[in-house]
């Protein structure tokens, strides 16, 4: 049934969608303070804090920095092949993607200004399409950014890093490729676990880019042990 | 009745091995009648028979003659309790030598390997007998042991099931204990307890005509041991009652004499016999099936028939495939919603696995767990690797994406992939055991650095991994589909 709903927008709603959404364009300039009390934002999400925070109770990461939606046409999902997906989060769009650590309010020079944000969401998941939409930024075709510090308190091997995510995306735990996520999906908690990794004692950066076409953008992330436990006793932040 | 035709046919014991049987059968030396319980003792599996031996194994798939029963007689039983192996059987009766006097003996050993310096057997003596006249035929005895107490049931056609206590320290029987009548119609009872139930286990039919031969296994449970036992229809073991649990299948006719095997992991298997084996010249075979419990009630379960299946996940209902790109099968879903009622249709076909595979690596490949789309990336055929032995009951298998030699493999880092060809090596071949619910556990015959224990599990949705199995998990346990 959702299927034939995707198809239906896809027919009838989402290219004007796409279209209304180019026009919003860029028209805000705020920054994550900012951002979290907009309407329609601060019902997701809320400011970040001084001093990092921990994961949930679930151990689902809850602060990132978001960089406003990249416009990436498509008008369905179901051509997220593999490939397709990581030749479209692999293309260079702007200075630094795949190594600066943003700052909250910092504005990047993609194909437009795109600003990051530093947020901290109120569920276990990032809902990405209610941060565009706050934002009166693009919804449907794009490509969202997250980024988000982990701070471990011991070394711990054999870790996995557990994503959801709608729809397809790609993770790097400290400048390597650690999970895909691909076709088209819908956000579920621990749906694609990365092979074993370490996480190393101290400061980790985690990257994420997510793609969507048409359909409500999120993702859930959170590390688990070899046993699928999750582990909470982390601290994250975005500076 | 039936136990005359047994010793007027001489059925053999553990008899020199015949031709090659099928593959899915047990190997080597299979030949037995009324195995006892399979046990384990010094790190191999023991299941004694009629007459003095039985058989031997070091992984319940291959079978050799080997151990040594002293007593002689008919179908015994064994159970371990503490230090003791208590073995329990029949001298006389049955119908033979035209009568149906017996006496139920008991004796233990420490240990069931003849080589092993702790191999003594201490007769214990006579805890139930049958005087010819009553009756009453006192052979097939069968233990239980639950809750500190120690059970025994025996019995045949001629007369009752009954069943006494014993003591479990001793082997002998409690003092002023008198037999219970839980059963009619039976003979090679067994017993086993399970969620506050017991159940009682006994062959019906006739046993010793080879291909001929009906013998079939049915079960009543009681909450009480000494019964009343009922089948699922409510129907008394005392009035012939009893729920079928295995009949005949393909060319193994006649299975009797039902031994429980519960092995790691929540695994249970039951040991039996074959009154008739058709690939083995219609001789009398161990056996070993699966255990399924269905509503409470134990029924024979089924290995894995070799052929194409879709690899199904029960935690996401995900289908195992190959983590490659999907290719779109040419498909306009505009037109096909427009479409009239009455325009013409005509069938689509399947995806082949040239269009599939087109953009497939040509080294070793990932696999994931993804919507089952009928492709053929999805598709595995699975069947017995040859040469490679089996576990209990069932063959090692190779699983491979259907019309290729692209085989599943184990990898050092607890991973699992495709390579390009099976090469013999036994981390592409897998132990796939059939658990109580009916779904399947998959193991890995060996993993590369020698980690143990591994099973294919999904640790995501999405993933799967090798990685300890629990049987409280469904991320353990997969289906196979027919496409």
């Amino acid at each position: 049934m959702m299927r034939f709903t995707r198809v239906r927008a896809i027919g009838l709603r989402v290219v004007p969608l796409l279209a209304l959404g180019a026009l919003a364009g860029m028209s805000s300039g705020a920054n994550g303070q900012y951002a979290a009390t907009a309407p329609g934002l601060a019902a997701y999400f809320k400011p970040v804090t001084q001093g990092a925070t921990t994961p949930d109770s679930d151990g689902f990461l809850r602060r990132w920095l978001l960089l406003e939606p990249i416009d990436k046409p498509n008008r369905s999902n179901t051509g997220f092949t593999a490939t397709y997906v990581r030749q479209a989060l692999t293309t260079q769009n702007f200075p630094g993607q795949f190594t600066a650590i943003p700052r909250d309010g910092q504005v990047v020079k993609a194909t437009q200004p795109l600003r990051w944000h530093a947020l901290e969401t109120g569920a276990f998941n990032v809902k990405l399409f209610s941060f565009a939409k706050g934002l009166g930024k693009p919804t449907y075709g794009v490509i969202f950014w997250a980024v988000t510090i982990v701070d471990s308190p011991r070394e711990i091997r054999d870790v996995r890093l557990a994503v959801g995510s709608n729809s397809a995306s790609i993770w790097w735990l400290n400048g390597k490729e650690t999970v895909g996520l691909f076709n088209d999906r819908r956000m579920v908690m621990d749906d694609v676990l990365s092979d074993r990794v370490t996480l190393r004692k101290g400061r980790n950066v985690l990257r994420g880019a997510v793609i969507n076409g048409p359909g409500l953008s999120d993702f859930c992330v959170r590390f688990v042990d070899e046993t699928g436990r999750p582990i909470t006793d982390l601290k994250t932040d975005v500076r | 009745m039936t136990r005359v035709a047994a010793a007027a046919l001489g059925l053999s014991v553990f008899l020199a091995a015949g031709p090659s049987p099928a593959a899915a059968q047990l190997q080597g030396e299979t030949f037995i009648h009324d195995p006892s319980t399979v046990t384990e003792s010094d790190g191999k599996y023991h299941t004694f028979g009629t007459r003095g031996g039985g058989l031997v194994s070091d992984d319940g798939w291959t079978w050799r003659g080997g151990p040594e029963r002293p007593g002689g007689g008919v179908a015994p039983d064994v159970i371990k309790i503490g230090e003791r192996y208590y073995v329990a059987y029949a001298i006389g009766g049955g119908g033979m030598s035209g009568g149906h006097a017996s006496q139920v003996k008991i004796m233990w050993t420490s240990s069931l390997d003849p080589k092993s310096p702790r191999f003594k057997y201490h007769d214990v003596g006579v805890v139930a007998s049958s005087d010819g006249v009553e009756t009453v035929d006192a052979i097939d005895p069968a233990f239980l042991y639950v809750d500190g107490r120690l059970w025994l049931t025996y019995g045949t056609y001629f007369g009752p099931i009954r069943i006494i206590e014993l003591d479990p320290k001793t082997g002998l029987r409690v003092a002023g204990n008198q037999p219970v009548d839980v059963a009619i119609d039976m003979e090679a009872t067994a017993m086993m307890h399970r969620d506050g139930w017991h159940y009682l286990l006994g062959t019906h039919g006739t046993c010793c005509d080879g291909p001929n031969s009906t013998y079939h296994i049915r079960v009543g449970r009681s909450r009480s041991p000494l019964g009343p036992y009922v089948d699922h229809m409510g129907t008394p073991l005392l009035r012939g009652g009893g729920k079928l649990v295995v009949s005949a299948r393909g060319r193994n006719i006649g299975p009797g004499h039902f031994g429980l095997i519960e092995l790691d992991g929540g695994v249970e298997k039951f040991s039996m016999h074959y009154e008739a084996d058709m690939n083995r010249s219609g001789r009398s075979v161990l056996g070993i099936e699966p255990l399924r419990w269905t509503d409470g009630w134990p029924v024979a379960g089924e290995k894995v028939v070799p052929g194409t299946y879709e690899v199904a996940s029960e935690r996401s209902g995900y289908a195992l495939g190959l983590a490659t790109d999907v290719v779109r099968i040419a498909f306009d879903p505009r037109r096909a919603f427009m479409a009239r009622p009455t325009d013409h249709v005509s069938p689509v076909p399947d995806q082949t696995l040239a269009q599939d595979s087109a953009g497939w690596p040509q080294g070793r490949i990932r696999v994931d767990l993804a919507d089952y789309m009928n492709r053929p990336h999805q598709l595995w055929t699975i069947g017995p690797a040859a040469g490679g032995g089996g576990y209990f009951g069932a063959p090692y298998y190779t699983i491979t994406i259907a019309g290729t030699t692209r085989a599943l493999a184990a990898t050092a880092q607890g991973q699992v992939e495709t390579v390009p060809a099976f090469t013999g090596a036994t981390e592409q071949m897998w132990r796939i055991d059939q658990l109580t619910d009916g779904t399947y556990r998959i193991m890995p015959k060996s993993v590369p650095g020698g980690r143990v224990n591994l099973a294919l599990i999904a640790i995501g949705a999405s993933t799967p991994t090798l990685a300890k199995f629990d049987p409280t998990s469904p991320a353990g346990r997969w289906t196979f589909k027919q496409p």
